[in-house]
Parts: C-alpha cells; structure tokens; sequence
C-alpha cells in the first residue's frame, strides 16, 4: 500500500474514530449515571495528583512529544528544544549545544552509562553528562533524519525513521539499515522501537509490526488479517490495524498501540482493545507503555488510560468541561468515576515513563508528573 | 639542491642571530656514539615510570622493546624484565601493589603482572588500542582507555570481563584517579568533532574535555571542557585532591603557521582546576624566548610545593612553585576566555627551573618523600634522577640495550625534537601526535591568511605515496621534511644532510597500525564485501559505464588506496590557490576525520553527502543510503 492512500485511509478512518471516540465518554457516562446500588465497589485503581509544567514553569515549549525517567532527573523532549528537570529547575539543550533539531520526539536511556538518546526532527544526539554528540542523514550512516524512535540494547542503539529502521553499533560505529530490501516491510514510514536482548519491535505505520528476533538474526511480521480494512472480522485474531504507533516489549510480552485500537501478543495469542469493549477512551493511540506482562499504560488523544490486566482507568480534564476526570471501568464493564482534583495538563498524550509508583506524561500543552496517592 | 640553497640563504640573518641566542638556551645532550647502519635495532625506549607502594621497585615501561622492566629503586639494578603485549602504552597497579595491569596497544590486549612472581598472570583482550588503565580503589572494576574507540572500557578487575564502554573525547588516551578513589579522570589526544556548525565552517578552534567518571557507579558524571586544546596527557592531582592539573597543547590552527616568529604555532599549556583554583584556568609553561613544547607528564610533590611537567620535545622538566602559581592566578582577574595562554610573561611567576634531561621525555615518578623525581627519556633509553632540593640531576640510569644511536633513532629523536624551531616553538610531533596526526586543519603557508587550507594528515605509511602535500608539491619525503619544513615551519634552522636523511628513514619506517575494521583473517563482513563491490564498479546503477578516473578504484588503486597522482574532485574553495589534489591514501583512513584536502567533510559520509554533488569525487550520486554505508564500511578496512 502507498503512503498516499495509506493517509487518505488515515483521514478517513480517522474521522471515523472521531464517531466512536465521541460516542466513548458518552457511553461511560451513561454507564456510570445508570450504576445502580447493586453494582458492586469499584476497583483500587492508582489514584494520581497531577503536577503540571508548561512554559510558565521552566518548560521551553508546551508541545511535549516525549519524556524520559533516568532517576531523580526527568527528560522532556519538546518542540523547542531537550529539557531536563533536575532539583527543581528546567535546563534546556538545543542546536546551540549541538543537539540535531530542536524539536526532540523521542527519548531512550542507556541505563549502563546514564547517556540519553534523543530522536529528533533532524537527526538523532546523543547526550553524555552535557556533551551532545549529533548524527544525521548527511554526517552518518542514520537512514532519515526524522527520527520518531529509539531504544538503547546494549551497545547498540536502535532507531526508528521515516525512512525505515536503524541500529548504531556505538563500539564499531557502524550503521545497519533495515528498510524494504532487507525486511518485510513494505512501508518504511517507521513510527516506534523496543529493543531489548532477545526480539526488536519496530511499530510501521501502514506496514504492521516488525520483529527481530536477535539470536537467529531473521524477521517477522505481524499484520491485521482483516488486511486494510477498518473493520475486525474476528476479534483477537491478530493485530489490530497496520498503522502501528507504538510498541512495548516487555516480560515476553509485546504490547501494541495503532491509530485504531490496541493490541497485546505473547507469542501465541492475540488480545485486542478497542473502545467498544475495553476502558480505552480512544481508539487513536498515540503510546504505549506496559509496565509487566498484564499492566500497560496508553497515551491517547483522549485521554491517559491504564489497564491492570482485568480494569481500566482513564486520568483526563473532562472532554465536557475540561475538570479532573477520572473514570473506573471493571471487568463487567461498570464505569465508576472517581473523585480526583488534577488531571494531566492535556488529553493528548504523546508520552509516558514510570518514576516508581510515580507516572511523567508528554502532552500536547504541557508535561504531567502524576504523583501515586496513598 | 638550488631549493636547498635557498632554504639556507633564506633562514636569513635576522632570524640567524635570534636563533644562535635561543640555542644558547637549549640543555646539552650528550650523543651515544651514532651507529653507521640503518639497522632497527632493539631500543626499550621507556615510556612510563612506577614505584611499587613501599618504593622498593621502579617499574619501566618499554615500548619498543614490549616489556615491563622491573628495576631496584634504590641501586637501579634490574630485577626482571617481563614481555608483555605489542606496543605496550600505559600501565597501573593495583591499590595493594599485588597487581601490573600494562595496555597493549597494537594487539589490543592487558597484560595482568602478579608483582609476587613477577610475571603474567593473564592477557585480557580488551578494546581497540587500549593506551592507559587504571583499578578502582575496591579492585573490583578495571578501566581502560581505548584510543581508536574513544571511550573508556569498564571491566571485571577478576575475570578482565568488559562491562561497558563510556564515551570519552577523540583518542582517549591517559585516566587519573583521584587520591580519594572516587573519581577517574580521562584525557584524550585529538579534538572533539566540531558540534555545531558555525559560519566559519571548518575554520572553528578545536575543542577537548576532561571526562570525569565516577567510580562507585562508573558512569561519566562530568564533563570538563578544554576550549582551543588539541592534545591533552596526563593529568595529576595533589594528594588533598584539591588542585588538578592536566599537559596540553593550544594549537594556533585558524592563523598561518608559517609566522612562527610572531608566535603562531602553539602554546604548551596547564589547566589547573580544583578547590584551589576555582574556575578551572589555563597556565602556559612557555616563557618569552623558549617554548615549553609537547608536555606529557605531571606529578605533584607530597607536599603540594611543587609540580613537575616532563617536556617531551624541549627535553627538559619544568619544575612550578604552586604557591607561587596559585598566588598569580588569583591575584589576577579570571580571564573571560578562562585562559593565560597568550600572556608568555605569565611563566616567570610561577615557573622556577628548567631541567634539561634525555631525549622526549615522557613518564615520571616521584618517590615517597618527593625527594627524588625519576624521568624517562624515551629516545635515550635512559631514567634521569632528579634531586628535587636543587632541581639537578642526580645520576642517569641507563638501561640495557643498544648503546650506539642508530640512523633510524636519530630521525626518530629529530621527528621528537623542537630544537630546530624558532624558539623551539615546535616538533614534527607537535602536530603528528605519536607520529600520526593531529585531527586538525592547518593554514600553513605565507600566501595570505585562510588560503590553502589544509588537513593535517596520517603519517603512517606514507612511504611510496609520493609525491607529498595535497597539491602534490614535494616529490620526495627528504624535500617534505627538509626544505619545506625548514623554511615555513623552523625559520631558525635547517637539518644537516645525515640528519635529513635519517629523519626521512625513520618518516618511511611508519608502518600503519592494525586495521580494526577488519576481521580476524582479513575477510571482509557481507556489508564489507558490498562495499568492496561499490568502490571496484566499472558501471553505475543504471547501466552505464563509469568513466575509468571516476572510479574509486581508479584513483584510490594500489595497497595504500592511491595511484598518486592529482585530479580535481570538485571540492575546491574560492580560497584555494588550486583544485587540482593529490588522491589521498586510505591506510588508516577510518581513523583521520575530518576529511578532504581542507578538512571540510567531518565525516566519511559527508565527502558523498554534501561535497560531491556533481559526481566528481566517484560516482556515488546514483547510490541509496544503505549502499553509502555500506561503501564506507569497506573503506575503513583500508
């Protein structure tokens, strides 16, 4: 499939998205407003007070596209530049420091070294204790300089391109390209990476999911068997939809994000959620974040929304009226909304990372540290 | 012979009598009997001193003959010496003395000496060119500099097991750790790539750092800029801890090198940091009539009263009186560009002796009571003794070997040397730092300022790829370090004939280092091999043939990756007096950025990806991304 249909189906079923998404809170609400004595207590969700920054607290700009824990410093990458939050005060990187592009939309941590990576819209910097080395398309082997995700898996660093994967050996320096003549990827518009020792994901928008399997150095893909339709046939038969956003491996577990529902694979089996049978606000899923085998988070834009392997809750300003909403969803479907007094600076959630009990979240006006309550 | 001629006429009478006054200056040397053949003989040329913990022993570090000769510290009797690994560069003991950790440059391994038996106990293969190592205090992590890779490997201090590697500048190369055992401190030898392109392009001053790792996690925790530094050795701390200092070079790149008599070449700097300083500051070691060039080593005294610099291209140690030292840079205000390097005058403050010593000095040791400071003189196989109440030399130790100077060593002594320069300003090893090259671009000659722009290039294995400079000027090597040399860059002196001809031997000696691109048996990887194909096509992606002189192979034919000859590539600058270039070689080439004649590509990538927009520089417009790598991959097993 053209990338030019591939958008055009993009808009279209977008726009259908929006129908559904609409009808979403509405449905909840409804739900909720129905709930009758009988239904049982709503499960212990975390319940978060959310800490917001913007420009007028030190953020460089409010369009934050990704964020990164590394202990007690937070990570914010934002149109405008790299910030780092560290004893309470903002600092910010940008070209001037030699980082690629100001607008930085992806972010991973060497854990061994304390070095961040940064995908940016011109490049892709590495940052080590202050230095910033930078590599683009024109100074490197890096396939594209629009840069939407990286992993770090030992000493290799794994990028996500608009012109398909790359890994960086940082001890040789050499640049492998996968694109389509070596992969079966048949669009190269790569939207996400999760790297780790065993399997890499890459998230392909319009060309499905992508796995590495390191060991025997061979790919797989995995695509939605209802093909390019926006419908699902059989619910659970494979992934959810081509255009793939977001990917998280952990625990064995791959966890999925599309612009039309999400998926969950452990090797065998399938899961899927979409808004009509699970607690997520929207199907346009922007990341995605498991926390273990059964628990993930999902940044959409409609909301934060996580899943504890049997309930759902979505951390949110109201759609109708912008107030802290948090809303609980159980197995049976009950929606139980929750009293809460903050909520993540935006709906649009275009990030996340853990800080312990502790969740940072990217938004489109702003970054959110929602603090675990007790 | 008329060039010749003119050289010496053209020292000229001015610069004639400033330099019979600076050779007044220069420390005597007394010369072995100089061998009449041209054999290689077997020098140990030591490199690096240690005294074991209770000072009873004085490890040598010899890197020609690639061994650790263990000597008695109080007679100078040899105790043992021990082989070790190809082209041994630095070595440590462990916190206990148990262990002699020694890195091997060129075999890419670490010699374990158990200091009981003294023998070796274990070689770990470890990263590429690895040239310093120290232990932590806990002896449980081991970390070594690589200086191909820049960055330092963390290892298992018991099994030699790497860990991680840590991003440290370009060439690492010398690792210092603190008396408190918390810190690392990593030096590296060329600059940093440029990281943000300015207005002056490639024309910006160099820039190095300090990486400063802290043990108890071993990450780098800090990074300490060095602006305008290209060169950085070794590093020493006083026993509190509170003041550092670090042996430098501040090339003066961006003016012509040619006005070597107005100072433009470089100055041998200290920057000092710590809680005694402040604001880190630099310091220069040179004085107005004589310059302190290439220094390498620093050890401070017990006492913190004084600070010994070993100047490997002046032959001589400065000895610098810290009180005095801390008193003048914080009588003055700090300098915006937190340097002194420009005041000349600055050094009588602080400096209080010159001690002249062997040839290039390097390693030094101080004993326990700082009573005596050990010098090694690496092209003279011998240990100054150094008393350091009076600043003389006590006795010097010679070590066993060779005991004529043979034709090859005597170039080698020239190449090292400064006392040919103008005010012994500068060595051929100024700017081909351990006879390689310095990762700078240089405005050599008197043609007006920022024209002719020049990489400074690898001199490994230059032999047979005459003619020489980028515009293929000098056809031989005597004419390249002889007649050239001596006019733009000595302006004082010109080489004797044997002298010319032994340091063109020992110039032709360079052979290149191993190539560590290349796998094991020299077999290429399959990304290798396709690059291999790409640079040796006849025909484009198209079909259609590739003109024979724009192919890479063409140009780029031979063993060293040149047919020696000139072409114009399409990379000429308003600024440049030609655009016709010499095909450069490819020994080493993964090694040597930036790239072109002027150092305007900062990678291998960018000489295909901004620099050859109309196919002049090869056919390589019609490749995708992945086959660009994959050329370049091949290219750094040259």
């Amino acid at each position: 499939m053209k990338n030019s249909a591939l958008r055009i189906l993009r808009v279209i079923a977008t726009l259908a998205v929006v129908g559904i998404v609409l009808s979403g809170p509405l449905t909840m609400a409804a739900q909720a407003a129905s709930a009758s004595p009988q239904v049982p207590a709503p499960p212990q969700m975390p319940r978060y007070h959310f800490e917001n920054f913007t420009t007028a607290s030190g953020l460089p700009n409010n369009h934050v596209f990704s964020v990164l824990v590394d202990g007690n410093r937070i990570w914010a990458g934002t149109e405008d530049g790299l910030a780092v939050y560290e004893n309470h005060a903002w600092k910010t990187y940008n070209t001037k420091d030699g980082l690629a592009h100001r607008a930085v939309l992806s972010l991973a941590l060497d854990k061994r070294t304390g070095d961040v990576w940064a995908g940016t819209m011109g490049g892709l910097s590495r940052i080590s204790a202050g230095r910033i080395d930078s590599y683009t398309q024109l100074t490197s082997g890096l396939s594209n300089d629009v840069v939407y995700g990286v992993g770090v898996e030992g000493e290799n660093v794994w990028v996500a391109t608009a012109a398909g994967g790359c890994r960086l050996n940082t001890r040789t320096g050499q640049w492998t390209l996968y694109n389509e003549r070596n992969t079966p990827m048949t669009e190269i518009w790569v939207y996400a990476v999760s790297a780790a020792p065993d399997k890499v994901y890459y998230g392909v928008w319009g060309s499905g999911l992508l796995e590495y399997t390191q060991k025997t150095q061979r790919w797989d893909k995995y695509d939605d068997p209802d093909g390019e339709n926006e419908i699902v046939l059989f619910k659970d038969q494979g992934l959810i939809h081509e255009i793939v956003t977001s990917v998280s491996y952990i625990d064995n577990i791959v966890w999925v994000a599309t612009y039309f529902g999400a998926s969950r694979y452990d090797g065998r089996y399938w899961h899927n959620f979409l808004t009509k049978d699970s607690g997520l606000p929207s199907n346009f899923i922007n990341t995605i974040k498991g926390v273990d085998a059964n628990r993930a988070w999902f940044g959409t834009d409609k909301g934060l929304a996580y899943y504890d392997g049997v309930n759902w809750a979505v951390y949110r300003p109201s759609l109708k009226d912008g107030r802290p909403e948090m809303m609980v969803r159980d197995a049976q479907g009950n929606v139980t909304p929750v009293e809460i007094t903050t909520a993540p600076a935006h709906n649009y959630v275009l990030g996340l990372d853990f800080q312990g009990d502790d969740i940072w979240v990217a938004t489109a006006k702003g970054l959110s540290h929602g603090i675990r309550q007790k | 012979m008329s060039q010749r001629f003119q050289t010496r006429c053209g020292a000229g009478l001015i610069v004639l009598g400033t330099a019979l006054l600076e050779f007044a200056f220069w420390p005597a040397i007394d010369h072995p009997v100089r061998a009449e053949q041209s054999d290689a003989q077997n020098y140990a040329s030591p490199l690096e001193l240690l005294l074991s913990p209770d000072g009873a022993r004085l490890y040598v570090l010899c890197q020609q003959s690639e061994e650790v000769r263990v000597l008695n510290a109080a007679s100078y009797a040899v105790i043992k010496n021990i082989a070790v690994g190809r082209v041994p560069r630095g070595f440590a003991l462990s916190p206990d003395g148990a262990r002699l950790f020694v890195t091997n440059s060129w075999d890419d391994t670490l010699s374990v000496i158990d200091t009981h038996t003294l023998s070796v106990a274990a070689t770990w293969p470890v990263g590429a060119e690895p040239s310093s190592v120290v232990e932590d205090r806990a002896g449980k992590r081991l970390f070594v500099a690589n200086r191909i890779s820049s960055d330092v490997a963390v290892l298992d201090a018991s099994t030699g097991v790497e860990e991680k590697r840590l991003l440290a500048g370009r060439g690492a190369s010398y690792l210092t750790l603190s008396p408190d055992g918390s810190r690392i401190y990593a030096t590296h030898i060329y600059p940093n790539p440029p990281r943000v392109r300015t207005e002056l392009d490639n024309r910006t001053a160099p820039e190095s750092e300090i990486a400063v790792i802290g043990t108890t996690r071993a990450v780098v925790v800090d990074r300490m800029p060095l602006h305008s530094i290209a060169g950085v050795f070794h590093l020493a701390l006083s026993p509190d801890g509170r003041l550092g200092a670090v042996a430098e070079y501040h090339p003066k790149n961006l003016v012509p090198l040619a006005h070597l008599e107005h100072g433009g070449a470089f100055d041998y700097t200290l920057t000092l940091f710590g809680a005694d300083v402040g604001k880190p500051v630099e310091v220069p070691l040179d004085e107005l009539e004589r310059y302190a060039s290439q220094p390498f080593g620093v050890a401070v005294a017990p006492d913190k009263s004084r600070l010994y610099v070993t100047i490997g291209g002046s032959e001589c140690v400065v000895v610098i009186d810290i009180p005095r030292l801390l008193r003048f840079i914080h009588a003055r205000p700090h300098p915006e560009s937190g340097s002194f390097a420009q005041d000349l005058s600055a050094s009588a403050s602080y400096v209080i002796a010159r001690i002249p010593v062997g040839h290039n000095p390097r390693g030094l040791a101080l004993t326990r009571d700082g009573r005596k400071l050990l010098v090694a003189n690496r092209l003279d196989d011998t240990i100054s003794v150094i008393d350091t109440r009076n600043n003389r030399v006590l006795s010097t130790i010679t070590l066993d070997g060779p005991k004529t100077v043979s034709p090859m060593r005597h170039g080698e002594q020239t190449f090292y040397t400064a006392r040919y320069s103008f005010q012994g300003q500068i060595g051929c090893s100024s700017c081909h730092i351990d006879s390689t090259f310095d990762g700078l671009t240089w405005d050599l000659e008197p043609d007006g300022f920022g024209r002719d722009i020049v990489d400074n290039k690898m001199i490994e294995g230059i032999k047979g790829t005459e003619p020489y400079k980028w515009n293929g000027g000098n056809p031989n090597i005597p004419t390249e370090c002889g007649p050239r040399t001596e006019k733009y860059f000595w302006r004082s002196e010109n080489y004797d004939d044997l002298t010319l001809a032994d340091l063109a031997m020992y110039a032709r000696s360079l052979s290149p280092r191993p190539n560590r691109w290349r796998l094991p048996g020299r077999e290429l990887t399959p990304a290798q091999e396709r690059g291999q194909a790409l640079f040796e096509r006849g025909t484009d992606k198209f079909g259609k043939p590739i003109p024979e002189n724009n192919r890479c192979a063409f140009c780029h034919s031979g063993p060293k990756g040149t047919n020696q000859k000139l072409f114009d590539v399409g990379t000429r600058k308003p600024t440049d007096n030609s655009g016709k270039l010499k095909s450069a070689p490819l020994d080493g080439i993964a090694l040597t950025a930036p790239y072109l004649h002027d150092g305007s590509a900062r990678t291998l990538e960018e000489i295909w990806t901004v620099y050859n927009p109309e196919d002049k520089h090869g056919r390589t417009n019609d490749l995708t991304k992945d086959e660009l790598n994959d050329l370049i991959e091949y290219l750094r097993t040259r």
